[in-house]
């Protein structure tokens, strides 16, 4: 690490006095139609085993849940004695509180140096126990486990799978520097996989979530690598002549759909992640790039101009049966099929503004997601809630992560730095 | 670190000596790091905050070769770059003067090579713009090759919106930087 880094990590510690160590820092404007009020008690013991920014198991979890627009944390005030999952739950007191859900637990030591933390969720309305989870864990582990405990929350009351254990890759620009970024979804614990002098676009993470393809110039030009997060060592899949750039894993993660200019004009073609067995998708006159797969792995959406101005796509994953699916305006670029396959990302060019929008694949209706001019790149949750795109505030770039309703907006900026190209990783089984 | 950079230029300048579409692609350099391990134990569930290990390419720059006989600028050769208009990779009749000049210049030194990169503006998609910027730098290179330059001599890339020659968000700086640039040997 840069002594750069270190007194930039330095300034962000000490800037973030509550909202533990980030590196991205964020902001959230909106809220959701019906928020559900839940108490999260300070876990019994908690303050043994705090993050590396000094938060509590209890404050992530509560930061966590409040991020995603659908919780409302309240306020607990110091119980004596302190509540844990084996007390009798006092569900009146709660309900007085206003609570409609309720998290107790406890963090104890452990003989080996290691902790123990358990916890348990409550409806208060019902009065009833909706299950609990312990863990043991080091101290280095304090948020992977408060995300943990989000996640399992958040399953239970909403019935959809949490994404506060999954991780974000994105661009960072800091004057000629580039850095390809990974952070937890938070924006905290943000590590580098590459720096360079050269432009680094388009991260695209495995769908197992151990790799991530991306786009360099390193070579002055663009190629195509891909990289084990926990392997500093970059593979080579697409060095043609000409232009490699756009890959997209397919769902089962056998091989990539990649735009390659080898044969003239942009066009698609398969690639095998060891950068075998390239084979090409589109034969067309035009640009054909920006290649994305449904998440049934049949249909792959892309960008192409075979009509005179650039819309998209959509052809069989072996790039037969091309249909055009934009009809309106004359730029609509960047495809992304939500995960349930129901709904499509992309940016549209409106009155001179590029903007996010939502395409439902069903019913053909088109909602605005964005309202400013230089929307780049979405990229859905993996539960489809949310998408994460990159636009200019001010001059700077950052990152914005807009539920799917429209409704909840966070913005996600690093101090000193331009952020874009957000890839937003897969659930981690 | 500049061994790092001397293995990508040269696999760089590897790529640009074949006319053949690579059978093997070059490796890229590798730096060896031993990532480090997150402890899990008896009666844990995973919480494992893999520590993410990268790579650094910024150590070392590579030296800049020296003057170029190309570049006086009394010589229409000293001329290298083509502007276009928005979503546009058409070629005007203005730049075609100096495109004759390269494609004779190359015609008599057959052994020189030409890098042509596209470039666009930053409006609209990234990826769309390294397409744009590619078919640019396509139109270039097709006009050298009718007027007589050897393929073998010739490759275009394309630099997208990723390298503008203008940081502003004007019109201006858009123009400036919606251009093909062709590019000799230590030029790039």
């Amino acid at each position: 690490m840069s002594p750069m880094r270190n007194l930039l990590a330095a300034i962000l510690v000490l800037s973030a006095a509550c909202s533990a160590h980030a590196q991205l820092s964020i902001e959230i404007t909106g809220a959701g139609a019906q928020r559900i009020p839940i108490a999260i008690a300070p876990l019994a013991g908690e303050a043994a085993l705090l993050d590396a920014s000094g938060a509590t198991l209890s404050a992530i979890v509560r930061a966590d849940l409040e991020r995603s627009g659908l919780f409302r944390g309240l306020e607990v005030p110091r119980l004596v004695p302190q509540p844990t999952e084996s007390s009798n739950v006092n569900y009146a007191e709660w309900r007085s509180r206003l609570a409609d859900a309720l998290v107790l637990g406890s963090v104890a030591g452990r003989p080996d140096g290691r902790f123990e933390v358990r916890f348990r969720l409550y409806d208060v309305v019902k009065q009833s126990a909706m299950g609990g989870v312990a863990y043991t864990l080091s101290r280095d582990q304090v948020r992977a486990t408060a995300h943990r405990i989000a996640d399992y929350v958040y399953e239970k009351l909403t019935g959809e799978k949490g994404v506060f254990s999954t991780r974000i890759a994105y661009v960072v620009k800091r004057g000629e520097r580039f850095e390809l970024q990974v952070a937890d979804a938070d924006g905290a614990n943000e590590q580098a996989m590459l720096v360079s002098n050269e432009p680094i676009i388009s991260p695209a993470w495995s769908p197992d979530g151990r790799r991530i393809a991306y786009v360099s110039f390193q070579n002055k030009k663009p190629i195509v690598y891909v990289q084990d997060i926990v392997v500093p060592k970059q593979l080579i899949v697409a060095n043609f002549k000409g232009s490699n750039s756009a890959p997209a894993w397919s769902p089962d993660g056998s091989s990539l759909a990649v735009a390659l200019t080898r044969d003239g004009n942009s066009q698609i073609y398969l690639i095998n992640p060891d950068g075998s067995n390239p084979r090409r998708l589109t034969r067309t006159a035009g640009i054909d790039t920006e290649p994305a797969f449904s998440p049934d792995g049949r249909w792959i959406y892309f960008t192409s101009d075979r009509g005179g101005s650039p819309q998209i796509y959509r052809m069989s994953a072996t790039g037969a049966d091309a249909q055009r699916v934009t009809f309106e305006g004359g730029y609509n670029v960047s495809p992304r099929v939500s995960p349930d396959g129901n709904s499509l990302a992309y940016v549209t060019r409106n009155s001179g503004k590029f903007q996010v929008a939502l395409l439902d694949l069903g019913t053909r209706q088109v909602q605005m997601l964005s309202d400013s001019d230089l929307d780049e790149s979405p990229s859905f949750a993996p539960n489809g809630r949310q998408i994460l795109l990159a636009t200019i505030v001010g001059g700077r770039g950052v990152l914005t992560a807009v539920s799917a309703d429209g409704r909840v907006k966070q913005r996600l900026t690093v101090s000193a730095g331009d952020v874009r190209e957000p890839a937003w990783g897969p659930l981690i089984p | 670190m500049r061994a790092l950079w001397i293995v990508i230029i040269a696999s760089a300048l590897a790529a640009c000596a074949t006319t053949e579409t690579p059978q093997t692609q070059p490796p890229a350099g590798v730096e060896d790091r031993a990532p480090g391990t997150a402890p899990s134990g008896p009666g844990t569930q995973g919480v494992p905050p893999k520590p993410v290990t990268g790579v650094d390419l910024t150590g070392g720059r590579p030296a800049t070769s020296q003057a170029n006989p190309l570049r006086d600028p009394a010589s229409i050769l000293s001329q290298r770059s083509v502007y276009y208009d928005f979503d546009r990779y058409d070629i005007k009749d203005d730049y075609k003067p100096m495109i004759e000049a390269h494609a004779k210049y190359l015609r008599e030194n057959g052994g020189v090579k030409m890098l042509i990169q596209g470039n666009t503006d930053e409006r609209g998609s990234r990826e769309y713009n390294i397409a744009l910027g590619q078919r640019r730098a396509e139109g270039v290179k097709r006009m050298l090759m009718l007027l007589g330059t050897r393929e073998e001599q010739l490759e275009a890339v394309s630099l997208g919106e990723e390298k503008p020659k203008e940081v502003g968000h004007t019109e201006e700086a858009w123009a400036r930087n919606r251009r093909s640039d062709m590019l000799y040997p230590g030029e790039y």
